[in-house]
């Protein structure tokens, strides 16, 4: 494996890939995921932490055929850039979707589901996909 | 519920019984589904359903026989996943398919003793079968989750009586270590299923003083269609008042979901004032028969479930055994 | 700031290397580079490896001290430059700095990077730490993908086919045929390319820059070292850039805007006293045929949307407007990834050198080389000028 392995990391990060939570920059009013203390837009500081909206649509998509180490055994796979509601960009996968179904401009919602194992004895990593939303 | 079903004619075809199939079809999860992730879908339907503040929900009681750690809570990711942490009361249980109702009974208890002022009552499988076994034509996958609650002005009924009727019977087992489990075939009969079943229903309706007709709804556990209505039969039940919880048909045993499941179904469908009775059946074994009566709220909210219901996708054996893990890990 | 300049340059072919290891290729070129600038090795100063996957691949860092101590240069002041597969670029810029600076005369860069040691999907693990490990990599986003979205989004947004996009690569394989060091020599099709499998929707095979091992190196040194070693022929670094981007591309406002490389490309040419219009060869960095259409729009040598049509017109070709990847580019030539940014340089200087045979742009004065890190969020623009 060439990704880093680690328990303190995921359990940092759980909160943000539990909840969808997200940035809303006070000064250009951009909204962000992850949430972070630095706007990259305006370069701001003291972003509000938000829950963002679980709808939003596909900009763009691609169908992983030869996915990297972690994610063996899951292809052929969707990932698509997601606009959420309010304007955030989440970069995620499409679930529960045949990838010849996937449009830009698709609806779509978030869901709860299971990204990968660390090894077949470590912790398992959940996180946010999107499904088409009707 | 996944999206994915594949029908007992599929694998009747590669291990071929000859026999009445027990189910038309069942659930499958995807490859990034699991008990947790389903039961917390189930759990965030039913509070945002609820209405309730999250930081007033003080327990997360989660009934499977499936979760995805030998080891390690699914509760605390549930809960953290729903915002409830860390003030709050999680537990995993076991006791297979009766865990969701006990589950439930559990959270009554500790709503109706004011420790806590609501609860979340989850019954969540990812059941697993041996390939070829008789078992695997049923072997779903769902959750379910109730929000339980004191707070009267809310309900959608009122959790009136519960029974629990338990022994020492081992139908069904999976031993530390095993990957599949193992069943006693006709033994899951009479002496589990129907046993457990009709004794902790007598034993409601006699402490109540209810009998079958006070019901409009039976909701029972329901492992493939026959037993259900067979145990209607035995208790005085009609099909009328069965099979409109009766979902396994569709969508094969969910295992701690299954009457949960039904009951949900049941509650989409039920006018104010209607009493419903559940019994669930686990094996090991024991069933928790509880009785309910619908408010004047029921009819204002509907879960998820007809859609659900209604989005599937087939799939052959094939990617079925791939979906399960059957294959092996990549 | 003093003057820069390129007074030695050495290659490896680029290719499966089996029986050579990361630091046996970058000695070879580092030496070749030595050779070629005439110079003893004890005249250079400072050596910057440009390297990006050596962690996690061959488990190797301090590259520096390495390739210096093999190369029989240990004590110069050493340093591995990483800036994903803007390494080179990178290290070449950081070479150039402190040559213009005068603390140093005359330093090396050696770009390298040995990519056949590991497993397929190890090597798209690797290169994936050009991304957001938390938040990218975490979705099983691969390299290609991210790049296959921004594909997807220049068809869409512009009704371009993709047929015309994927050109660009059969330019670079007909490029690589006269280039002894290129890893591919020999032509494709469109047909075969567009018949390719898909590797990331709509990204195929051959529209990919292929996995590779290779090093490229060059000798750099200002005025004063020149004084004491002068020669003939000459090219000079005229400008040398280096711009970042939002990392992750799905954040961008724009993903097809490219704005570290137009920041990094209008940094370069100013300083080189340049315009666009004025460049006689241009190195794209094609890890992807798309990179080539939003190249060329970029720098303006076409609408947004119509880069594809230079391809289609032969106007990249030699004897075309605006001769690009002449020697097979990353497609062709091959993509040994820390090495890319110092290969691309070293393609050019043999074509201001006149060294590029049947390829050779006639005339050729200006060369711009276009380095980019992950999708784009480092870029690395050099600008190079014939002097004598």
């Amino acid at each position: 494996m060439v990704w880093a392995e680690s328990v303190p990391r995921v359990w940092r990060e759980r909160a943000k890939k539990y909840r969808l939570l997200g940035g809303k920059c006070p000064a250009c009013g951009s909204a962000v995921y992850p949430h972070r203390q630095v706007c990259p837009y305006c370069g701001s500081e003291g972003l509000q932490l938000v829950e963002l909206p679980r709808k939003g649509r596909v900009i763009s998509y691609t169908v992983i055929r030869h996915p990297p180490s972690d994610f063996v055994g899951k292809e052929p796979y969707v990932v698509a850039i997601v606009e959420l509601e309010g304007g955030a960009r989440v970069l995620a996968q499409l679930t529960d979707v045949k990838p010849e179904e996937v449009r830009e401009g698709m609806e779509v919602e978030a869901v709860f589901r299971r990204y990968r194992e660390q090894s077949p004895d470590g912790i398992i990593e959940y996180g946010i996909k999107f499904r088409p939303a009707h | 519920m996944p999206i994915y079903r594949i029908r007992a004619a599929e694998v009747a075809r590669v291990w071929g019984s000859g026999e009445e199939e027990p189910v038309r079809e069942k659930s499958v999860p995807g490859l990034d589904e699991d008990s947790l992730t389903m039961a917390y879908e189930a759990a965030r339907e039913a509070l945002e359903m609820s209405g309730v503040e999250r930081s007033e929900v003080g327990a997360v009681l989660v009934g499977s026989e499936s979760p995805p750690y030998a080891v390690k809570p699914s509760a605390t990711v549930i809960a953290e996943a729903l915002g409830l942490t860390p003030r709050v009361v999680a537990i995993d249980m076991e006791f297979a398919c009766k865990a969701g109702t006990t589950a439930m009974i559990l959270a009554a208890g500790l709503v109706a003793s004011g420790a806590i002022k609501h609860g979340l009552a989850i019954g969540t499988d990812n059941a697993q079968a041996r390939p070829g076994d008789e078992l695997e034509y049923t072997a779903g996958a769902g959750a379910a989750a109730y929000l339980v609650s004191g707070d009267s002005d809310r309900l959608l009924a009122v959790l009136e009586y519960a029974c629990s009727y338990v022994t020492d019977t081992p139908d069904f087992w999976r031993r530390e270590g095993e990957r599949y489990p193992r069943h006693a075939y006709r033994f899951t009969g009479a002496p589990a299923y129907f046993n457990h079943i009709v004794g902790a229903a007598k034993g409601l309706m006699e402490e109540a003083g209810l009998k079958p007709s006070d019901f409009d709804y039976v909701v029972f556990h329901q492992p493939n269609v026959k037993f259900p209505l067979r145990a209607a039969q035995m208790l005085g039940f009609k099909p009328e008042q069965v099979k409109p919880g009766l979902l396994s048909g569709e969508i094969g045993n969910t295992y701690a979901a299954a009457s949960l499941i039904g009951l949900a179904r049941v509650l989409d469908a039920a006018k104010p004032n209607q009493r419903i009775l559940v019994v669930s059946f686990g094996s090991g074994a024991g069933s928790d028969a509880i009785s309910l009566v619908t408010t004047e709220n029921v009819g204002k909210k509907r879960s998820s479930l007809e859609r659900l219901l209604s989005r599937k996708v087939y799939v052959d054996y094939g990617l079925y055994a791939k979906m399960k893990g059957i294959l092996g890990v990549a | 700031m003093k003057r820069v300049f390129i007074v030695g340059a050495g290659a490896t072919k680029v290719g499966e290397h089996w029986d050579r290891s990361l630091r046996d290729l970058a000695v070879e070129a580092l030496l070749a580079a030595v050779r070629d600038a005439g110079i003893d090795k004890r005249d250079v100063q400072a050596l910057y490896v440009g390297n990006m996957m050596s962690g996690e691949l061959q488990g190797q860092e301090h590259l520096g001290a390495l390739v210096a101590t093999w190369a029989g240069m240990a004590g110069v002041a050493a340093f591995k430059v990483e800036a994903a597969c803007a390494s080179g670029g990178a290290a070449l810029h950081q070479a150039y700095l402190a040559v213009a600076s005068g603390l140093y005369d005359c330093v090396a860069v050696v770009g390298v990077e040995k990519m056949t040691d590991a497993l397929p999907h190890d090597v798209t693990s690797a290169l994936l730490t050009a991304e957001d490990q938390e938040y990218v990599v975490f979705a099983g986003a691969t390299f290609v993908g991210l790049n296959a979205l921004v594909y997807r989004m220049y068809m869409s947004r512009y009704g371009v086919k993709q047929e015309d996009v994927a050109r660009f690569a059969v330019h670079c394989h007909k490029m690589a045929v006269n280039n002894p060091y290129a890893q591919f020599r020999r032509e494709v099709t469109l047909e075969e390319v567009m018949s390719s499998p898909p590797i990331a929707d709509p990204i195929r095979l051959l529209e990919c820059a292929p996995v590779g091992d290779g090093a490229a190196a060059l000798v750099l040194c200002n005025e004063d070292f020149l004084k004491r070693s002068p020669r003939d022929v000459l090219v000079e670094v005229a400008g040398s850039a280096v711009a970042t981007d939002i990392l992750s591309v799905h954040e961008r406002r724009d993903p097809l805007a490219m704005a570290g490389f137009r920041k990094a490309a209008e940094a370069a040419m100013k300083r080189a006293g340049i315009e666009a219009k004025d460049v006689d060869v241009l190195e794209v960095h094609d890890a992807f045929t798309v990179l080539g259409a939003l190249t060329l729009e970029a720098l303006g040598y076409a609408p947004p949307g119509k880069g594809w049509q230079l391809v289609a017109e032969g106007q990249v070709e030699p004897g075309g407007e605006i001769p690009t990847n002449t020697m097979g580019g990353l497609k062709a030539r091959g993509h040994p990834v820390g090495g890319t940014g110092v290969y691309q340089v070293f393609d050019i200087v043999r074509q201001l050198r006149g060294e590029a045979d049947a390829n050779q742009v006639e005339g050729a004065e200006i060369g711009l080389a276009q380095n980019l890190g992950g999708v784009a969020g480092t870029v690395a623009v050099h600008v190079l000028r014939r002097v004598r």
